[in-house]
């Protein structure tokens, strides 16, 4: 087994570890720090996958910023796990079962794709994930819609102030 | 590696991501879950613009094809750090209102 698939297994076992604990972790806390395990595990792939802008930019802004947002929140609610609401089992039953149907139904349907069967991803080639092209991408064929997020994140600015003042 | 495993890996953890939006009634971790699928979408993007780009790279060495879904993901991320702080104020605001983070309480909004 060469590094690059050792790398690969080890990353999608800590992604999926990591998701898993996401959603059974009684401590909200927990939870926002398993999270940041998942998107560590993430950028590994995409470093993998030779995307290493998108691998440090999902660092800076999910586990940098929007992660410590979450951290934030819960500290200034002081959640933990004693004020943690609970389901009754039958309805988590009942969602552990529509989403592993979702899962199952989704992974049969990839299993038939036979158009899928001689496609590999080729690991460690390719320059299209560097800055400089990206940045020539997106300052040339992708202006308008790059100007158009500048105005979202203003109006999400004024959005956030404005709900998040006091009424 | 074959792009099934990767194909697998991000329907499982959308498909995780959806288990805990359905199973959590904390509003704070069905947001994350929410957060968890988007990733899982993100690498999915990444993967096929990969096998797309090894693709064209056979016959044009320098060929930039695929890179478009690169840009997709970033703004994917774009929208979703803006969904994410009107979301959070919405979370706060629900919070100072009646005292808890429980989803349940929305159902308020339908009066």
């Amino acid at each position: 087994m060469s590094i690059t698939q050792f790398l690969f297994y080890f990353l999608t076992v800590l992604a999926l570890f990591s998701a898993v604990m996401v959603v059974v972790s009684k401590n909200p806390v927990h939870s926002v720090l398993w999270l940041i395990a998942v998107f560590f595990a993430i950028s590994g792939h995409y470093i993998l996958l030779n995307a290493q802008f998108l691998a440090i930019v999902n660092l800076i802004v999910y586990a940098g910023a929007i992660m410590v947002l979450f951290l934030f929140v819960i500290m200034l609610m002081n959640l933990n796990a004693s004020t943690e609401p609970q389901k009754n089992n039958w309805l988590k039953l009942a969602g552990v079962i529509a989403g592993g149907c979702f899962l199952m139904v989704l992974v049969s349907l990839v299993k038939q794709a036979n158009e899928l069967n001689n496609i590999a991803v080729t690991m460690g080639t390719g320059e299209i994930g560097l800055i400089k092209n990206l940045g020539k991408a997106l300052f040339n064929d992708f202006v308008v819609p790059f100007e158009i997020s500048s105005v979202l994140f203003l109006s999400a600015m004024v959005g956030a102030v404005v709900i998040g003042k006091k009424a | 590696m074959p792009i099934q495993y990767y194909i697998y890996l991000c329907l499982a953890l959308f498909s995780i991501g959806i288990v805990g939006v359905l199973t959590r009634r904390n509003a704070i971790i069905v947001f994350m879950c929410i957060e968890l699928m988007l990733n899982a979408v993100n690498l999915l993007l990444v993967a096929f613009s990969k096998v797309h780009n090894t693709m064209a790279l056979a016959g044009d060495k320098t060929s930039m094809i695929g890179i478009e879904a690169q840009l997709f993901v970033f703004f994917i991320m774009v929208v979703a750090a803006a969904e994410v702080s009107v979301g959070l104020a919405i979370i706060v605001m629900m919070y100072r209102n009646v005292h808890s983070v429980d989803i349940n309480f929305l159902n308020r909004l339908k009066n």
